[in-house]
């Protein structure tokens, strides 16, 4: 790795994202949705982190502030060490930082106008940013469809003759015509087929090598996410409880929540008929007004006294910094584990 | 039948509606019969017998062959009055629509996209439209300001755009969710582009089919002004106000060729407007089957 790749091109401090709740007879916020409390993470650049969680826990949001789509009720989010609360303010400035910050949707059935063929659904924002002119805009296009494996006979056509994958491979050309760095991709094999799912994989981890993009990857499918990913966030409610690289932290789990996560994933080996699962108990608790000090102690198998009160902090597992947990059980027994 | 690949691709999205407009036979009886009154409408200079305001013959004479609906009271030829009052009655009708539209849309959107304080004061102000007794509240416009062609237009434009603020709001607020136009503000685009060319026309087929049905209605509120005097004023022929007469005992009973003529045709035209309007709702509707 060069030293190059070590700047983040994103950074992400202590980001937290409450919705106001309202209710009432006169309308008035009764509470708060804490969908990310608290979140602080790098993306280096060239590199792709996946982001894990159950629905609900807040990794979908953290990519909706990413882009730009909402802001944040606290924190700060840099790009390439600017502070993006500070561009917001300069209108021109965040429309061309706009277009480095893209985004791949969940549902390709919702993300393309339907009432535009694909011409007009890439070459508009093309047009808009200057990317290319009016003349050359078919031939850039071309080039972008090419990339993502798809004929140019499709231009003329409207999204509902394509199927899914096409769509989504739409969708990534879409958010590649901006020429960006970042690319979110929100759970974007989700609502394929498997079969598909592994070709748009594919052609996302090319791409990605070969335009240098950096990428957070959203999913729930831990298989999906590994795949792709060169670092890997566990969340669980609105928290990271595990970072690290993608290989060690689907070999070595090291926090209950990430072991769950992967003791849950369905292993396809015939001579394990009878695996023994540990699957979790009890329900994800309520975001609205989550379970104290660490929020999956109601569920852990490891829960002591102290986790129901003390709120754990990401700590480093070694001295090298890569790998961070948020269990101060799991840590003090590694630690007695090597000194034993 | 099997179609073949080609004819599949090649329908574009104005063929399908109109292939599965035309699948409602009363919808496309009442679009000639529409057409056929519009055109006879616009083309009244030419095709009516007779100035719509000269008296032409002797007063109150039954159908006859040179008068083929006879004559009103002063001597005007029916027929020719007929044609002048079915183009005054259109234009009112379509210039109401025009106005609440434009007014429905605008709010609509502002309301929708926005929310917040906007959308609160744009909402409870299209509720209280909407809580007024409607004809009361034309009529007491028509009496402040003198009655006329234009008022009318004005007043009925005025009064018949909350249907359409709500049903744009609605639309919007599901619209704004979508991910293209998600899509759209990730990728730096105008807030021009993203109201005018993604939000809207995802939103003008059911705007379409509501405006047919504030094109009947006007047509009818015209039609309900006139006739108690307050709408268009004599000499200009309304529909409206040529049934006019027909608030006499004598004309009701001894000469129904003054009023059974525009009765019958305010009746045709609104049901055909309403049978469309009907048929657009399944066309336009792209989860109705093909």
């Amino acid at each position: 790795m060069s030293d190059e790749n070590k700047i983040p091109l994103i950074a992400v401090e202590n980001m937290k994202k409450y919705y106001p709740v309202k209710g009432g007879i006169i309308t008035h916020t009764t509470g708060y949705v804490k969908a990310v409390d608290g979140v602080s993470f790098d993306i280096l650049k060239g590199q792709t982190l996946g982001l894990v969680g159950e629905s609900g826990c807040g990794k979908s949001t953290i990519g909706r502030q990413l882009v730009g789509l909402e802001n944040p009720t606290e924190g700060k989010i840099y790009y390439n060490g600017c502070d993006l609360s500070v561009i917001r303010k300069n209108k021109k400035q965040m429309q061309q930082i706009r277009t480095k910050l893209q985004m791949v949707f969940q549902d390709p059935y919702s993300s393309l106008n339907p009432r535009k063929h694909i011409f007009e659904i890439l070459a508009q924002p093309m047009l808009y940013h200057h990317i290319s002119a009016k003349d050359t805009v078919e031939q850039d296009i071309l080039k972008i469809l090419d990339m993502v494996g798809l004929p140019r006979t499709v231009l003329g056509r409207y999204p509902h003759e394509f199927s899914g994958g096409q769509r989504q491979r739409i969708g990534i050309a879409k958010a590649l015509s901006l020429n960006p760095e970042f690319i979110v991709c929100d759970e974007p094999v989700s609502a394929l087929d498997v079969s598909i799912q592994a070709q748009i994989l594919n052609l996302l981890k090319e791409l990605q090598k070969e335009l240098g993009l950096t990428l957070l990857f959203v999913g729930h499918g831990l298989g999906a996410v590994h795949y792709v990913s060169d670092r890997i966030a566990v969340m669980y409610l609105g928290k990271i409880v595990e970072i690290g690289d993608a290989q060690e932290v689907f070999r070595h789990p090291l926090h209950p929540y990430t072991k769950a996560l992967l003791d849950a994933v369905l292993i396809p080996d015939i001579t394990q008929k009878n695996q023994e699962r540990k699957l979790l108990q009890g329900e994800i608790g309520s975001s609205t007004n989550p379970p104290s000090g660490c929020r999956f102690h109601n569920r852990c198998p490891y829960a002591t006294e102290e986790c129901r009160r003390e709120v754990p902090e990401l700590r480093n597992v070694d001295d090298r910094g890569l790998r961070q947990v948020a269990c101060p059980v799991i840590l003090q027994s590694g630690k007695e584990a090597t000194h034993g | 039948m099997i179609l073949k690949n080609k004819d599949i691709h090649s329908e574009s999205y104005v063929q399908t509606v109109w292939r599965r407009f035309c699948r409602h036979r009363l919808a496309a009886i009442s679009l000639v019969i529409l057409t056929v009154i519009v055109a006879a409408a616009l083309l009244a200079p030419v095709s009516a017998p007779y100035d719509p305001t000269e008296i032409a013959g002797p007063f109150a004479a039954a159908p006859s062959k040179d008068f083929w609906l006879g004559t009103d009271l002063i001597g005007r030829d029916v027929l020719s009055r007929l044609l002048y009052a079915t183009r005054i009655s259109l234009l009112v009708g379509v210039m109401a629509t025009l106005i609440s539209t434009i007014i429905g849309v605008v709010l609509g959107l502002i309301a929708g996209y926005f929310g917040g304080v906007a959308d609160m004061l744009i909402m409870r102000f299209t509720d209280m439209v909407m809580s007024f007794p409607y004809i009361l509240l034309v009529l007491v416009a028509a009496a402040i300001f003198k009655p006329g062609l234009w008022n009318i237009i004005l007043i009925l434009g005025f009064v018949d755009w909350p249907g359409i603020a709500r049903l744009v709001r609605g639309n919007v607020l599901n619209l704004r969710e979508t991910n293209f136009v998600k899509g759209n503000i990730v990728a730096g685009m105008p807030l021009r582009h993203i109201l005018f060319s993604e939000i809207l026309p995802n939103t003008v087929a059911p705007i379409l089919v509501y405006a047919t049905s504030v094109l009947a209605l006007s047509i009818l509120d015209e039609a309900a002004l006139s006739f108690l005097g307050q709408g268009v004023q004599p000499p200009t022929a309304s529909l409206g106000n040529m049934l006019n007469g027909a608030q006499s005992l004598t004309v009701l009973t001894s000469q129904p060729w003054l009023w059974i003529p525009p009765g019958l045709l305010i009746v045709v035209i609104v049901m055909a407007i309403n049978f469309i309007g009907d048929a657009l709702r399944d066309a336009l509707d792209p989860n109705s089957g093909r």
